[in-house]
Parts: structure tokens; C-alpha cells; sequence
């Protein structure tokens, strides 16, 4: 069978086996060669989820839910579970998830791996924030369950823990109350990075969800030029539009990245220039929260040689400086994503020991794969990050330093008492070597 | 059009049954589910709870369907909890070691039992007790493995050709109580209980779609379901392929 692969298409690496786990107190035969690494539905980017050696356990056939108390919120499932699968439950049952990544395709387990995300981290923190309880199976058969109020460690360890601390059974999440599937959402341009400083404030103290798409690509005055999205869930109303959902796809891989110069500054430009609706409009969480979910293998458009995500985090005080710096290098390069997306994540401490979000500005954007050229220009981006004391994030990292990686993970030597013996993963081995 | 409101499932813990249990959930069914793994089907019985709407009635208990002596007592178990049956879907199987039969008669009777005589076992109940109540829907999980025998997997595929020919006589008697019959063939699908098998190829299909399908042919009361539908183009072919030519090709 061909080896899986994450979502941004490389590295190619295979791992010695491949074993589906269906049942969640099952543990793993013996016969399969370690080191093992659970994989669920490859929405990471790099090799957080691959291994070259071993066996990736693949998670997708435990997508059972446990239970689940409508009056509390409280939902306990397998984690093979999607987040999608999860919203199909409980959002007609008026609860929604507290916090969610740019994908409701990713894997609770994964969601919990790599303490993903949201455009509300400002308000709610990520997703460990928000999970009451889980099930860690160890290789020597032992089960672990953990509680953010326990003291032992294994808790901060998991969350955000890369899959490292042993295979992660079930989760259990405390829901947030919401009154109907729907967004009121305001967008606004801003015509450069001092003008999203600005607004971006102002649109955070009063909004639950904040995040701004930028061209990546506009020079000068213009540098930093885009679109701030400030969403809320909608209040109770009697009427809502109609919403149905598409199924496009990128029905082939084409030869080469359909991502270039020219399709992008069109793109680009095109996108800021679209109309804005500072007065606001009523969305459904869908395309609000997943717009790419919406074309299937959208990856795809990179062609085969896949492409390179870049997200950073920054500190605030140097976050305006190498926010500018990065933009800078990047246009002169005039390389770049479609859009790249900028948000500030709030004050509250992540409690995961290999957490990525804290306080500061994140910028993630993707990039084609071209070899040496873009790593090359990446490598250039790693400097600015090195100086201004951020890090990247390892959910989304396919080449980063060790270096880079020990500086912004400083808990990384205390984390490895809790790794699983019988675990790893290529990202552990090229960060820790 | 049948309804299933009240459905039954024997081997309920089989991928193609669990994805059918949660499609009949999601249209409002109360289930009756049996298995033989206890921990399997605790976790498909908690998981159909939470699917679940309050009115719907989600029951089940462990049993080895190799034991006939059992199959009344389900049966009426099943009825109780349920209020009634309106179908029944058998899904219970195993997919023998063809090698392992070759060398050991005890193993192929074994895998028959398995496969033929409990399946017609609980048949023959389930048909007496439809035929008195004269409405419902039974639908048994065969396999295009049953059209032809083939010197890779002839021992399930004469089990499975056996459950075949007993649903077309039933269909034929339980036609004039208003009770369908429903032989599913699937081909090549993707579950743990062909892991060990390379899923390569167009040929392959995912439980979530024959269960889509499964649902269909009961609600719809159709006789004999390739799926996908597809199959019923190759098993044509293949069981027209002159007997002189089949047996010197290695299928």
C-alpha cells in the first residue's frame, strides 16, 4: 500500500508497517515493529505524524463517540473522531467546539497532539484549554488517564504532546453553548501592517473570533494590505439564509504547483480588493470556519512536489518589527501563498509543555515546493523568527532546525521523561539530534 | 417501501453492520444489536446511545451465533426490547484460511457452520416469525464469493453460495406473506476482516457505502443486491465463463 503522507505532501517517507486499530481497548501486537507514532487523518503538515521506521498506527477506526451529556456539554470519544463528525452531533443540540483549527477533518487525538488552535484564542486559549479528561495507552500496557488537575505531569505533557507520550484512546471535551449554527460576521480592509495593528485591537477587545488574510506579496506602503475577519455566534433569530453545502474537489495532481507568481499576485489582489461588510452578515460555521475544507484535496494545487507551511509565532514586543521584516523578505522574493493569515494569540499560558500558541503574533503561510529556492528563503524567514524569539509551529513544520526548534520549546528535555519508549516520530529524531 | 424502525443485527460489531447501525440510527431506528466481543460491542452499543435520540431504543447483548441453541432466546430478546421486528440484517461471518481448510476438514466444517448453518439456523426462525406477523424485511450478508467457486476461497465461497440458494428458496416461500427477503453480495471491501489483503485498485469500497446501499435494498425490498452495483457486471462475466476454460484459470 503507499505510506501515508501529511497533508502538505512531503516528506515521502514510509514507515516499516502499517496497522489500522479499530478497537480502543485493544492494545498493539507485539509482532509490530516499534518504535510506533499514531496517525489519524494526515491533516498536519511535515513529519510530526510520519516515521521511517516502525509502525504507524492508524487512528481513523476508532471514531466512536462514549457518551455525551446534552445539558453539560460534555462529550467523551475515541480519538479517531473528527472534528467534523463531532459538530454533526452536538451543533443541532446546541453545542459547538470551544476551540477549532482552519480543518474540522483533523482527528480529536490530532487536535490534542499538537494543542491546535483558533481564530478566538485571544478569548478561549486552544484546545487543551478545553478537555476535561483523556486515555493514554503506554507500549509497555499500561493506560494512563489524565486531568489538567492532576500534578503528575502526564496531563501538560499529552496536550500538545506530538503524539510522543503514547497513543491517545479517548478524549473527553467540555463544549461551549451556542444558539443556532450561524456567524455574524464583520469584515474590514486595512491598506498595510500599521492600519491592521490598529483595528486588529480594537476588533479583539470586542470579538470573540478575530483573524486577517494578507497579501503577502504588496510591497511598500501597501505591505501588509488585507482583510480582518471578526465573527461572533449568532444570537437567536427568526430567520436565517439558506445554506447548502458545495462538494468541489482538485480532481487530479497536476504536473506542477499551480502556485506562481503570476496566478498569485492575481489571486492576491483580487481578494483584497473583494467587498468588505463592515456592517456585518450572518454566515454558516461552515465556510466561516472551514473555508478550505470546502475543495477537497485543495493540497493538491501544489502538484506533486507539494509545498512548505510557515507558521510562526512572535513575541509582542517584537512582533510589529518582524512581522514587517518577514512581509519584506518574502515580497522581495516574490515568493508566497495565496493569503497568508495573521492573528494575535492571547495571554493565556498554553498547558501544554510543547504547546505552540502563546502571547504574541502568528503568521502562517504556505509556500510551493522549489527545491533549494524556497528553502533557501525560508531559512531567511528562521532568522528573522531566531532573532525576534519566537518559534515555529510542529504541527506545521517539515525542516526546522533543531536549533529553532530547542529555543522555542524550552520545556523539550524535561517533555522527554514522559515519551513513550515505544514511540517516536521522524519530527522527534531531526529536532532532538 | 419497508420501514425499519426496529431493526435487529446479528454480527453487529462488523464493519459493514456498525456503519449500517448508524446510518438506521441517523434516520430515526431502534436497534437490537448482537455480537460476540463484549468490549466491541459495549463500544458500538455506547456509541449508537449518543447517536441517539431519546425516543430511540438502543439494546443489544453478547452471544456466539455459532451456538443455535441461542438463536430463539435472541430472537425474542431482540423482539422484547424493540416492541417488534421490522428487519433484520445477519451480518455475521469470518473469511477462512483457504490453505488451512485444504489441510483440515475439522477447520472447513468449522468455517460452514460459521458461515452457512447458523446463518440458516436463525433463518429459519426469523422466517416462521415474520411469515406469522406477515410484514418485514430480512437481509443476509452473502458475497459475490457465492457465485463461482474459485480455487482461492472455495470453502467460504460454498458457505456463502449455500446462504444464496437458501434465501432464494425463502424469498420465493415468504413472498406471498408480504415478508422480503434480501441477499446482499459485496465485493472487495475495505475492513479489518480483509486487512491482511492489499487494498489497491478501483475494486474497493468502504463500509460506509455498502451499508448506504444495505439500507436501501431493505427499505426498497429488492431480491439479490450486487454492491457496489458494479460487481453485477463482473459476475456475470465470470459466471459465464465456460467451465473447460474457469477451471485451468487461477482466480
Amino acid at each position: 500500500m503507499t505510506a501515508p503522507r501529511s497533508w502538505n505532501r512531503l516528506p515521502r517517507v514510509a514507515p516499516d508497517a502499517v496497522h489500522a486499530l479499530t478497537q480502543r481497548s485493544a492494545g498493539v501486537p507485539d509482532s509490530l515493529p516499534r518504535p510506533l507514532l499514531a496517525y489519524g487523518s494526515g491533516r498536519s503538515y511535515g513529519d510530526v505524524c510520519l516515521t521511517e521506521q516502525g509502525t504507524l498506527l492508524l487512528t481513523r477506526g476508532l471514531d466512536r463517540f462514549i457518551e455525551f451529556d446534552p445539558q453539560r456539554g460534555v462529550l467523551r470519544c475515541e480519538s479517531g473522531v473528527t472534528l467534523a463528525e463531532i459538530l454533526a452531533l452536538v451543533v443541532p443540540q446546541g453545542w459547538f467546539l470551544p476551540s477549532t483549527p482552519g480543518t474540522r477533518l483533523a482527528t480529536v487525538g490530532g487536535a490534542v497532539a499538537n494543542d491546535v488552535h483558533g481564530k478566538n484564542h485571544h478569548a478561549v486559549g486552544s484546545f487543551g484549554h478545553h478537555v476535561r479528561a483523556l486515555e493514554v495507552w503506554r507500549s509497555d500496557g499500561s493506560v494512563i488517564v489524565c486531568r489538567p488537575e492532576d500534578d503528575n505531569g502526564w496531563f501538560s505533557a499529552t496536550i500538545g504532546g506530538l503524539g510522543l507520550t503514547g497513543l491517545i484512546r479517548w478524549v473527553e471535551l467540555q463544549l461551549m453553548p451556542i444558539q443556532n449554527p450561524w456567524m455574524w460576521v464583520e469584515s474590514q480592509r486595512f491598506a498595510n501592517l500599521d492600519e491592521f495593528w490598529a483595528l486588529n485591537r480594537r476588533a479583539e477587545a470586542r470579538w470573540p473570533y478575530t483573524v486577517a488574510w494578507i497579501d503577502c506579496l504588496a510591497k511598500g506602503k501597501a505591505q501588509g494590505r488585507g482583510i480582518l475577519l471578526a465573527g461572533q455566534h449568532a444570537a437567536s433569530q427568526a430567520e436565517f439564509p439558506a445554506f447548502k453545502e458545495g462538494g468541489k474537489r482538485i480532481p487530479v495532481d497536476p504536473p506542477f504547483s499551480l502556485v506562481n507568481g503570476l496566478s498569485l499576485r492575481a489571486f492576491n489582489t483580487l481578494y483584497y480588493r473583494q467587498s468588505v461588510k463592515p456592517q456585518g452578515t450572518l454566515t454558516h460555521y461552515v465556510p466561516y470556519f472551514y473555508p478550505l475544507d470546502a475543495i477537497q484535496d485543495w493540497n493538491r494545487i501544489y502538484g506533486r512536489r507539494g509545498f512548505y507551511q510557515y507558521q510562526c509565532v512572535i513575541p509582542p514586543r517584537e512582533a510589529e518589527a518582524a512581522t514587517a521584516a518577514l512581509l519584506d523578505t518574502i515580497a522581495r522574493r516574490g515568493e508566497g501563498s495565496f493569503l497568508a493569515v495573521l492573528k494575535t494569540f492571547g495571554t493565556k499560558p498554553s498547558l501544554g509543555m510543547l504547546s505552540f500558541p502563546r502571547p504574541g503574533t502568528t503568521l502562517a503561510l504556505d509556500f510551493p515546493n522549489r527545491g533549494n529556492k524556497t528553502l533557501r528563503l525560508l531559512e531567511e524567514l528562521d532568522a528573522i523568527v531566531r532573532e525576534a524569539g519566537g518559534t515555529l509551529y510542529p504541527g506545521k513544520d517539515a525542516r526546522m532546525p533543531a536549533s529553532l526548534f530547542q529555543s522555542g520549546y524550552p520545556q523539550w528535555e524535561a517533555f522527554s521523561d514522559y515519551i513513550d519508549p515505544g514511540f517516536s516520530s521522524r519530527f522527534w529524531q531531526r529536532v532532538t539530534s | 417501501m419497508n420501514s425499519l424502525n426496529r431493526v435487529i443485527l446479528f454480527g453487529a460489531t462488523s464493519a459493514i453492520a456498525e456503519q449500517t447501525a448508524r446510518q438506521l440510527v441517523a434516520q430515526g431506528a431502534s436497534l437490537y444489536c448482537v455480537g460476540r466481543n463484549r468490549d466491541k460491542l459495549m463500544a458500538l452499543i455506547d456509541d449508537l446511545k449518543v447517536r441517539a435520540s431519546d425516543q430511540q431504543q438502543i439494546d443489544g447483548c453478547v452471544a456466539d451465533l455459532t451456538d443455535s441453541d441461542q438463536h430463539a432466546r435472541l430472537i425474542d430478546a431482540g423482539e422484547r426490547a424493540l416492541g417488534g421486528i421490522d428487519g433484520v440484517l445477519i451480518a455475521h461471518g469470518t473469511l477462512p484460511d483457504q490453505q488451512a481448510c485444504q489441510a483440515d476438514v475439522d477447520k472447513t466444517r468449522q468455517e460452514i457452520e460459521t458461515n452457512a448453518l447458523s446463518v440458516i439456523s436463525l433463518l429459519t426462525l426469523l422466517a416462521n416469525r415474520l411469515e406469522q406477523q406477515q410484514h418485514g424485511v430480512i437481509a443476509v450478508i452473502s458475497s459475490v464469493a457465492g457465485d463461482r467457486g474459485r480455487q482461492s476461497n472455495y470453502v467460504y465461497g460454498a458457505a456463502k453460495g449455500m446462504v444464496t440458494l437458501f434465501l432464494q428458496g425463502l424469498r420465493n416461500r415468504l413472498a406471498k406473506a408480504s415478508v422480503d427477503v434480501v441477499t446482499i453480495k459485496p465485493g472487495f471491501v475495505d475492513t479489518p476482516m480483509t486487512a491482511e489483503l492489499d487494498k489497491g485498485g478501483p475494486l474497493w469500497a468502504k463500509p460506509e457505502q455498502i451499508a448506504t446501499g444495505i439500507i436501501k435494498a431493505m427499505q426498497k425490498g429488492k431480491g439479490e443486491v450486487y454492491l457496489p452495483w458494479f460487481w453485477w457486471g463482473i459476475m456475470l462475466i465470470i459466471k459465464h465463463i465456460p467451465e473447460a476454460i474457469f477451471k485451468r484459470m487461477s482466480l
